[in-house]
């Protein structure tokens, strides 16, 4: 699960992770007031930052061709024009896809004077199954790039899960930052209080880009985390409440949600052929083979490895809505499971949505004979595949013609 | 031979009660499983379809019954929890099919392993299977989840971190009349107890095992550490399938670890280390066992 930057923020700052000073907001009204109070305080700046889960927003374009969907103001009045162009509208950004995302919410902060960025992360390492601490001294940039172009530039560290970060281990990353003085022991009480909030909250990754060196309110340079980043572990979320209570359905595609609710596992994508597989590695191998012989597939659906006749007439009306579909495919491996009871679900589930499109379906496992023979025996133009691979190219050609 | 497990041995059931486990220990048993024993707290004492004793820790049941193996079904709160319980009690094989624990939690079950002589398999998988010599591979040792009746006693080694895709490719070699010597489903979550690596390490020190089918999908860098080392050591032909050529970055593909982050993990880039390595490629999931074959 992702959330929004404020809600990083707010999680980071419960560690003692310096934050600009801000706070949220979903009216031009509201965007005004917190400017004051924060100008008030002696802010000369004021950065107003859209909320929604992407980057790239600053770059980002507004469907209503306003251009920015973060932005710096030195008066109030300026700020509530700003929140007035952005609350509400659709914001397009390199990672959002042409659809965009809509914005609702808006981070009204403090913008400070800006000496250096730096790049901070802690996420796992797979190979070693420990969590690592990674920093650059090439902060704002795209972490990606700078890992193929100058990857010296990138410090890492990995943490003992029996012992956690160990205050050596954050000075030796503040020393590599290239802080010095009073900022190396500061960098290490913020790399710790990040490390902190990335193990306790149960997160996949938290990303501080950029952590900067300002100028702070008594002249000296101090650090603060300016963007902030965080994705959460799922299967962990359990034992979080107050993070499950930042989940943001607006935020989610909708017939995504529709399918968890169903304990089916939707992902949509940008094809035609839409497929219905039991299994994840399966229902990827699936989009594959549709792909291998010149189809598109419309979408990755895992109905699990006890799909009821309920679920399966659930991943058919999801897979129906999804309007670019021309073609569906049912890949049933059945193990365990009855591959009758799974052609039974379909049969019941084509006739409830009264199907118009192609459906081609290949069942493979446990009771298989049975199953074919309820298919055959519906009366419904339902194409058999023998194997994954006929199954494939038969729902492709039916899809071109 | 086989690797892992063998026809005889003993195995125990943390979490033998819940409906999942106990349907599951019920087919280990239909096939023929040497199932000597059942943990769940609480309901020592008691029988699990009158025949198999059940216990309240892991230690009493080995003890008792010299199981070295076991298959976890507890839920994912008070699974790694069930993982260190066989770990402690000195259990050769842990094999955790739950699904959905918490990635921390594994990650300081990975590091309190470090140094104790368990290995395990999981989590999230489907388990590991080594068919017996009877109708339907009946005789064999069915560890988790696995349908028993597809494979069929041979030399071919498959490992895998999907359960579905592993099924495929056993039943492929059954429908061609080439058996396996075990089938391993290492798990697909992001940090598990087995490796690719380690398991086609043991497929090529086994004697009996004269092919191997590895199985991978996108996330992580496992295939090619696998394929790295196969190019310098592997004796045996290994066919191989990469899932996940589809899916678009920064998406969980189902599985916990099956995500393209940061332009690490995309199929092309394991494709093109197994390509390297002499590793078969099969083209399509539906030509696993047809690209192992024509290397043999």
């Amino acid at each position: 699960m992702n959330i929004h930057e404020y809600q990083a923020k707010q999680l980071l700052a419960q560690y003692g992770v310096a934050v600009p000073e801000g706070d949220v907001c979903d009216t031009p009204e509201a965007a005004r007031k917190i400017a004051e109070t924060l100008l008030a305080k002696g802010a000369t700046l004021i950065a107003v930052k859209s909320q929604i889960h992407s980057g790239g927003r600053g770059k980002g374009t507004f469907k209503s061709g306003y251009q920015g969907g973060v932005k710096l103001c030195k008066t109030a009045d300026d700020v509530y024009e700003k929140a007035k162009a952005m609350l509400g509208n659709v914001l397009v950004t390199k990672q959002t896809g042409a659809e965009g995302r809509l914005v609702s919410k808006l981070l009204i902060a403090a913008a400070p004077h800006i000496d250096k960025e730096l790049y901070l992360a802690v996420l796992l390492d797979r190979s070693s199954s420990r969590p690592i601490v990674m920093a650059s001294t090439e902060g704002g940039m795209d972490i990606e790039e700078v890992a193929a172009k100058t990857p010296e530039k990138i410090v890492k560290e990995t943490i003992d899960p029996a012992v956690g970060i160990m205050p050596y281990q954050a000075r030796k990353i503040s020393a590599a930052l290239g802080l010095k003085g009073d900022l190396i022991a500061q960098g290490a009480k913020l790399l710790m209080g990040v490390y902190k909030t990335s193990w306790e909250c149960d997160a996949s990754l938290v990303e501080i880009n950029p952590l900067c060196i300002i100028q702070g309110a008594d002249g000296k340079p101090t650090l603060m985390a300016v963007d902030a980043k965080l994705s959460l572990d799922d299967n962990a979320l359990y034992r979080h409440q107050n993070i499950q209570a930042m989940r943001d359905l607006n935020e989610e595609a909708p017939l995504e949600i529709e399918a968890s609710k169903y304990s089916l596992n939707y992902i949509k994508l940008d094809g035609n052929i839409a497929c219905l597989v039991n299994g994840a590695g399966l229902a990827m191998a699936t989009m594959d083979i549709i792909q291998h012989f010149g189809g598109r597939p419309a979408n990755f659906l895992d109905v699990g490895g006890g799909a009821s006749k309920e679920q399966v007439t659930a991943a058919f009306k999801i897979i129906l809505q999804d309007p670019h579909v021309k073609g569906i495919l049912v890949n049933i491996f059945g193990g365990i499971m009855d591959c009758n009871v799974i052609a039974t679900g379909i049969v019941a589930a084509v006739k409830e949505t009264g199907l118009k499109l192609p459906l081609v379906v290949r069942l493979e496992g446990n009771n298989v004979d049975a199953g074919k023979k309820t298919l055959a025996d519906s009366g419904l133009p339902i194409i058999s595949g023998t194997s994954m691979s006929d199954a494939a190219q038969r729902v492709v050609k039916e899809v071109k013609n | 031979m086989s690797i892992l497990v063998k026809s005889d041995t003993k195995l125990l059931v943390q979490g033998i009660t819940g409906s999942f486990g106990a349907r599951h220990t019920q087919l280990s048993l239909a096939y023929g499983t040497q199932v000597v024993a059942g943990v769940t707290p609480g309901k020592g004492g008691q029988l699990f379809e009158n025949k198999v004793p059940i216990f309240d820790t892991v230690a009493q049941a080995m003890k008792q019954t010299g199981a070295t193996a076991s298959a976890i079904f507890v839920p994912p709160p008070f699974a790694a929890d069930a993982i260190l319980e066989g770990v402690d009690a000195g259990l050769d094989l842990v094999v955790c099919i739950t699904e959905g624990i918490p990635v921390n939690d594994m990650v300081k079950v990975k590091r309190a392993m470090e140094g104790k002589k368990t290995r395990l398999i999981g989590p999230n998988c489907p388990g590991v299977v080594t068919p017996g010599g009877g109708k339907d591979s009946y005789g064999g040792c069915r560890i988790g989840i696995a349908p028993g009746y597809i494979h069929k006693k041979g030399k071919i080694g498959v490992v895998s971190r999907s359960g579905t895709l592993t099924y495929e490719a056993v039943w492929q070699l059954t429908c061609r009349g080439v058996g396996q010597s075990t089938c391993v489903g290492i798990g697909g979550d992001p940090v598990n107890g087995t490796s690719h690596l380690d398991v086609i390490k043991m497929f090529n020190a086994d004697p009996e095992t004269e092919g191997i089918i590895m199985i991978g999908e996108i996330g992580g860098s496992a295939e090619e550490e696998a394929a790295e080392w196969i190019q310098k050591n592997c004796k045996k032909p290994v066919a191989g399938f990469i899932a996940g050529a589809t899916a678009p970055p920064g998406r969980r593909m189902g599985h916990a670890g099956a995500i393209v982050s940061g332009g690490k993990g995309t199929a092309a880039a394991k494709i093109a280390a197994f390509k390297a390595a002499g590793i078969g490629i099969a083209a399509t999931p539906s030509e696993m066992a047809d690209t192992l074959l024509k290397m043999m």
